[in-house]
């Protein structure tokens, strides 16, 4: 059992994600994420998807995605070098003024921007890999007692250049 | 561009260009517009059922008889929700149809209103595709799609949700002769490669099997299929699907394994050394315990769908094809190997323990079933599910002129009747023989009416044992005959813990020949194995539809058997 990603291409209709998420659902995969929006161009949407499952189980769900009349293609990203990112939102609640130091000092080694800010409250604004970003949430789950975390789930996309080894490992971290 | 058509003109269109000569139809608030349109055309038929369940089976009967698409128009609301069951079993196994729901206005959907339901998200899992229709100007091309869509690749059902105002306003009146989805591309080839690897494997087995499943039937590849197995010289078995694809008295054929499957072909589904399927997806019904299934071959698997090969089984080689276009080839290399051995292995496994059923205990469905095939050298067999759904897999002898339909993926009680009616409808100069149990019977006996309406003179035999059987067979033998909500005579007064029939039971309601003789068919009740003949030859005669309830063995089982979730070689046999 692991991790993989899916990028999808779909007709950009009513109904094709609730069929997609569907699929998931009644079939019992494991779905860990799923992000959609439309392309450059509009009838079409690209999902990026994320679930964890085994070899077999793996085939079995991008040969059920391909079958779908509204997919226009399936592209494994598991082993393709590839950039991904994800939207994360931390809000630290409750600081001391030690505590907003130590945020700033944390925002800056992580590469975060600081968004926003209050009296006793810190708005991190993240856009990295999925496990940085958990990295991330660890280590405020470890340090801060009221953190609210909203994510968007990670969006990918293909390499330009695949220089770097083409391994897919070393653009996710 | 023309703009002048309302949307219930372009969909008679369109039933035109396709050469539809038949809908299944049950009228409703949402669908009264297109059935308005469809009574101005006398060149093409509309059935009425009873009710809209019955309505999609005699479609999936009719489409299964002709390979055409079967057509059903219900209305909205409880007419979608009631297409439902249908719906699931033609997906399950394959059959091409196109489903028009009527809809409540646009304007009017997510109100809650009168006769609204979610029809296209509630049935997105049990078929191959399903639409709302949101614009008008998109009927044309939608309703190209859904023939297109139902009837190439792996065929299947499509819904086609139809809103009140799209069948009547107007827009462009143009009909598509064809139709590219740039996400739906049926395989239309077949990897030579990918073939000729499995054609070497199986040509250098020594225990050489065929498993046949019904996407032989459904290609129509039988006449191939029947070629390639003697030029090879291969023994077949078949799933309950495939039955047919090979004619019954072929010397090649073994009969059907899985569950209810010969012994002979069973044993040799776990002795062969290469397994050559073609068209099943090795259904839990076929494998049993997937750890045990064919232990000791290297699988081939020919299908044309992509998601059916590797999923239950991993194979070794893997085609996506349609079965014609594989046989088409195969039949290219095929030269006779020696299997005479392993066909004498077989024939020795078979003597060992036949298809057979006990004769000195009253009627038996086998009797019945023998008698059947002797009356009737041509026609459809259709049958319900249960246990005389197995018996029928078991007994009924098949050949070129013979087909047989049956709800093999669902397991749907209350298919048989309507399925036939529709077989019948679709192929009126043959015989159509209904093979029921008095369970699946009642479940859609409404539709004596639609088969007199019809004048769809089918011949139903009713295998009365008064239990539901197969699941009575299971409590049986694994719930200590405890027949909990198995005994249909069963009333209030009853004993809790009775074991099985006794003198004292109740009579069984209905009377299914006075029940027949109230719609005006014919009734007729055997209880005697010299009255078979008779009664059959007397249904041949009957200018209306015939009902023959025949009073059998009521603790009779299907064997052998395979308990579920064990291997295929473990059969009980007694």
């Amino acid at each position: 059992m692991k991790n993989r990603w899916i990028a999808l291409y779909v007709e950009n209709q009513v109904g094709v994600l609730a069929k997609v998420s569907g699929l998931f659902s009644g079939k019992a995969y494991n779905l860990q994420s799923l992000t959609v929006g439309t392309t450059e161009d509009e009838t079409v949407s690209r999902m990026t998807i994320c679930v964890t499952s085994d070899d077999i189980t793996f085939e079995q769900i991008k040969k059920q995605l391909n079958r779908m009349v509204e997919v226009i293609k399936v592209i494994d990203l598991t082993d393709v070098p590839i950039h991904m990112k994800e939207i994360l939102f931390a809000k630290v609640k409750d600081c001391t003024v030690a505590d907003k130091a130590e945020l700033f000092q944390i925002a800056q080694v992580f590469h975060v921007e600081v968004s926003d800010i209050g009296k006793d409250s810190v708005l991190l604004e993240c856009k990295m890999t999925e496990r940085r970003n958990n990295e991330l949430i660890d280590l405020l789950r470890s340090k801060f007692k009221h953190i609210e975390i909203v994510r968007g789930g990670a969006v990918a996309i293909e390499s330009i250049s695949t220089s770097c080894g083409g391994r897919a490992e070393y653009f996710r971290k | 561009m023309a703009m002048d058509m309302t949307g219930r003109k372009l969909f008679v269109k369109a039933l035109l260009e396709e050469h539809v000569d038949t809908v299944f139809a049950y009228p409703g608030g949402m669908v009264t517009d297109i059935l308005d349109e469809l009574y101005k055309h006398e060149e093409i038929e509309l059935v009425l059922p009873r009710h809209e369940q019955g309505l999609i089976h005699e479609a999936e009967g009719y489409s299964r008889a002709t390979g055409k698409v079967g057509v059903c128009i219900v209305t909205s609301g409880p007419g979608a929700t009631n297409i439902i069951t249908g719906l699931a079993d033609a997906h399950y196994d394959s059959i091409p149809l196109v489903c028009i729901t009527g809809q409540v206005p646009l304007n009017l959907i997510g109100n809650d209103a009168f006769q609204e339901v979610d029809i296209v998200g509630m049935t997105r899992s049990i078929t191959k595709y399903g639409v709302t229709v949101q614009d008008r100007k998109d009927l044309g091309k939608i309703l190209k799609m859904a023939f297109h869509i139902a009837r190439t690749g792996r065929p299947g059902p499509v819904l086609i949700d139809l809103p009140k105002d799209i069948q009547t306003s107007t827009g462009p009146g143009e009909y598509p002769q064809s139709v590219s989805i740039r996400g739906y591309k049926p395989n239309e080839s077949v990897h030579i490669g990918q073939l000729k690897k499995g054609y070497k494997l199986l040509k250098s087995a020594k225990k050489p099997l065929f498993l046949v499943g019904g996407g032989v039937n459904i290609a129509k590849a039988n006449d191939k299929l029947l070629q390639l197995v003697e030029k090879t010289k291969i023994p077949v078995v078949t799933t309950v699907m495939g039955k047919g694809a090979i004619p019954d008295d072929n010397p090649y054929y073994i009969g059907n394994s899985g569950m209810h499957g010969r012994y002979a072909a069973n044993i040799a589904v776990g002795q062969c050394d290469v397994l050559f399927s073609i068209g099943t997806r090795f259904n839990d019904r076929i494998t049993g315990d997937l750890n045990e299934f064919a232990p000791n071959a290297q699988i081939i698997h020919v299908d044309i769908d992509t998601a059916s090969i590797s999923r239950n089984v991993v194979v070794d080689v893997p085609i996506v094809a349609d079965a014609n276009l594989a046989l088409d080839k195969l039949l290219e290399w095929a030269e006779p190997q020696k299997t005479e051995e392993w066909l004498e292995q077989i024939q020795e496994w078979n003597q060992k323990n036949p298809l057979e059923m006990r004769r000195d205990k009253g009627m038996t469905p086998q009797m019945i079933l023998e008698q059947i095939n002797q009356q009737f050298s041509e026609g459809i067999i259709v049958t319900d599910v249960g246990q005389h759904q197995m018996w029928a897999t078991q007994y009924i002898e098949l050949n070129a002129d013979k087909q047989f339909i049956t709800s093999g993926g669902l397991g749907t009680m209350g298919f048989g009747f309507p399925a036939a009616i529709g077989a019948k409808i679709g192929c009126p100069d043959q015989s159509v023989i209904c093979i029921s149990g008095d369970g699946g019977m009642q479940m859609n006996i409404q539709e004596l009416a639609t088969a007199m309406a019809q004048e769809a003179n089918v011949i139903v035999c009713i295998f009365n044992n008064y239990y539901l059987g197969m699941v009575r067979q299971m409590q049986q033998l694994f719930y200590g005959k405890r027949y909990e909500a198995t005994c249909l005579r069963r009333r209030k007064g009853c004993a809790k813990d009775c074991k099985g029939p006794g003198t004292a039971c109740p009579p069984y309601e209905p009377d299914f020949v006075k029940l027949a003789e109230s719609y005006g068919a014919c009734g007729i009740r055997v209880t005697k194995e010299e009255e078979i003949v008779p009664a059959l030859e007397k249904a041949k005669q009957c200018k209306t539809p015939v009902l023959i309830e025949f009073m059998i063995a009521t603790e009779e089982i299907v064997l052998p058997m395979v308990k579920g979730g064990n291997p295929m070689t473990e059969m009980i046999l007694k």
